[in-house]
């Protein structure tokens, strides 16, 4: 085999192993899929009255939230499964297993692959979940198949940075304890962003923010093409830049902190 | 007699973290099939010598070679042929031990039925069927140390380094354990083994070398390193206190004491000098309450060439 096929097959094999760390201990997939739908729940049943009327749409009201907020949950719900990613990177440093793998003649990449790839997995069980509520409680999405394509591609791409940014993470955390704290930060992202209400109701400072971060074009994208709109050629092309850099970033990070010790 | 090659090599091997040096320059020759021992009391640096052997550490200096591959150079191909198990077990604990074989199977690229066959073996071998399907959170001490052995050989390697294997074991188990490392020698491997347990090295290994504050203090097979010590006495305890200083004359004593009523005699415990002490005994007739050999073990030459008054 080449090492190409090395690569292919050892991280065939990791991720299977981390497949097998879900279905054993399938609490942490219950709950990183758990909290965006609960958090869905909450902003259109609690606040979601009042917030919809505060969009200034015709109808207003729960609806209209419900409407607006179930793209920016979306993408709340990537940044939550990513924090399981810390976690389970942390997890494995800190077991005597990761030494065993380092002494072995196999993909070093693969032992990350894995987890990149299973958290992938994680990523569209989350984002299917939350998005089969929201049509549960009244969520109408208007896009078209192509849409739903891109939609896949683009949840896909998000995903694949932010998940090599906390692989970084919890590779460069001396505890998994460090590890689940480090990334919460994207969580907060979606709502300094445009996730929840629409960004020029902030007060001056935090809208300049908003409008340059990544989270405010992943979820203008997101929320164009579930509402069948066209794309700003401007937020795709800044959702793309933003999740290769993070990856890039992520990569080299954890690349180098593996191999270092 | 025919040299055997080298399986592993060390040369003037150094380790500094900043400005501590926790490996001073260190010369190690292993030829294959043997067992090496590598002893000394926590923080000499075996483990960083094994780590360093096992391509999981960069050396400061100097130059490892395990089988005929440069362990900087040559990083993957040392991999391919080493097996390694670390001083804590090295098993993935969300998966039992079936599975953490496969799982071994599978990065070593055996394909599926070589796999299932080495790894039913393995689980007969090391006595763990019935746990095979049990999670490891179950498993004894002994039993993960054994899957750990087992994974590491699901790869069949041609040099095992094994660090501190039996530390925190109970003597059963210890005693499994030594049993397992025998055959694996008797089956061509060679086995590099760090121990601070004395009985553990004399036991096993062919070679020993004694490892302190990072230097090698003496390497020599366990006959040659108790050799190092002079220590081997008889031990008498007289009968009555006016015949000590006449006893310790006619036995040559190295030493006595007249209110103890004990006198030494060096000796390297042969029968011969034995009986020559004994036939000295009966012409001079003294009377003896006690006879008591000491020959040298390890715990002295561990204790004169470590630690213990070594003030620099």
């Amino acid at each position: 085999m080449s090492s190409l096929a090395y690569t292919f097959s050892d991280t065939g094999t990791m991720l299977r192993r981390q497949l097998k760390h879900m279905l054993r201990y399938p609490s942490l997939t219950i709950m990183l899929v758990g909290m965006p739908v609960v958090l869905l729940l909450l902003f259109v049943y609690v606040f979601g009255g009042t917030l919809g009327n505060g969009l200034g749409g015709v109808s207003g009201g729960r609806d209209a939230y419900l409407f607006y907020v179930t793209p920016g949950i979306l993408i709340s719900s990537i940044a939550a499964v990513v924090q399981g990613t810390a976690i389970g990177v942390a997890m494995d440093m800190t077991e005597g297993i990761i030494d065993r793998f380092r002494t072995m003649k196999i993909a070093r990449v693969s032992v990350l692959t894995g987890h990149v790839l299973g958290s992938m997995i994680q990523v569209f069980l989350c984002t299917a979940a939350v998005l089969g509520v929201a049509v549960a409680i009244g969520y109408r999405p208007e896009a078209s198949g192509l849409d739903w394509l891109a939609l896949v591609g683009v949840i896909a791409l998000i995903a694949f940075g932010l998940i090599w940014l906390t692989v970084a993470l919890g590779i460069s955390a001396d505890s998994v304890e460090t590890a689940s704290n480090t990334p919460m930060f994207l969580i907060l992202l979606p709502f300094l962003g445009s996730g929840f209400v629409p960004t020029d109701s902030m007060p001056t400072a935090v809208r300049y923010f908003a409008e340059y971060q990544p989270f405010t074009p992943f979820i203008e994208v997101t929320r164009s093409l579930l509402s069948g709109t066209a794309v700003e050629g401007k937020e795709l092309a800044l959702t793309i830049a933003w999740s290769l850099a993070l990856a890039l970033l992520g990569y080299v990070i954890a690349k180098k902190k593996f191999n270092k010790r | 007699m025919t040299v055997k090659p080298l399986a592993i090599e060390a040369r003037n091997l150094t380790k500094s973290y900043g400005k501590t040096e926790v490996l001073k320059g260190i010369d190690i020759e292993v030829p294959e099939g043997t067992i090496f021992s590598l002893l000394g009391p926590n923080g000499a640096g075996k483990t960083t010598t094994v780590n360093i052997l096992s391509t999981l550490l960069p050396a400061s200096g100097g130059q490892g070679i395990v089988g005929g591959h440069d362990v900087a150079r040559d990083a993957d191909a040392v991999r391919g042929i080493i097996g390694v198990t670390g001083q804590f077990a090295a098993v993935d604990g969300l998966l039992n031990g079936r599975e953490n074989l496969q799982l071994m199977g599978r990065l070593n690229h055996l394909g599926k039925q070589e796999t299932k066959r080495r790894t039913e073996d393995l689980l007969e071998r090391f006595d763990l069927v019935e746990a095979s399907k049990r999670p490891l959170s179950t498993y004894s001490g002994g039993m993960k140390r054994r899957l750990d052995i087992a994974m590491c050989l699901m790869g069949d390697p041609q040099i095992i380094f094994l660090d501190e294997p039996t530390t925190g074991l109970d003597p059963r188990s210890r005693r499994t354990m030594w049993a397992i490392i025998r055959d694996l020698v008797k089956a061509g491997t060679t086995i590099f083994l760090t121990t601070q347990y004395l009985e553990e090295a004399d036991e096993l290994a062919d070679r020993i070398a004694v490892l302190d504050g990072g230097k090698i203090v003496a390497e020599g097979t366990p006959e040659q390193l108790k050799r190092l010590i002079p220590g081997g006495h008889v031990s008498l305890r007289l009968h009555r206190a006016d015949q000590v200083e006449h006893a310790a004359r006619a036995l040559a004593a190295g030493s006595f004491d007249a209110d103890q009523l004990t006198v030494q005699v060096p000796s390297d415990a042969s029968v011969d000098s034995l009986r020559k002490i004994l036939d000295t005994l009966d012409r001079e007739r003294i009377e003896v309450d006690e006879f008591t050999v000491h020959t040298p073990d390890l715990d002295d030459v561990f204790l004169s060439l470590t630690g213990q008054g070594k003030n620099e």
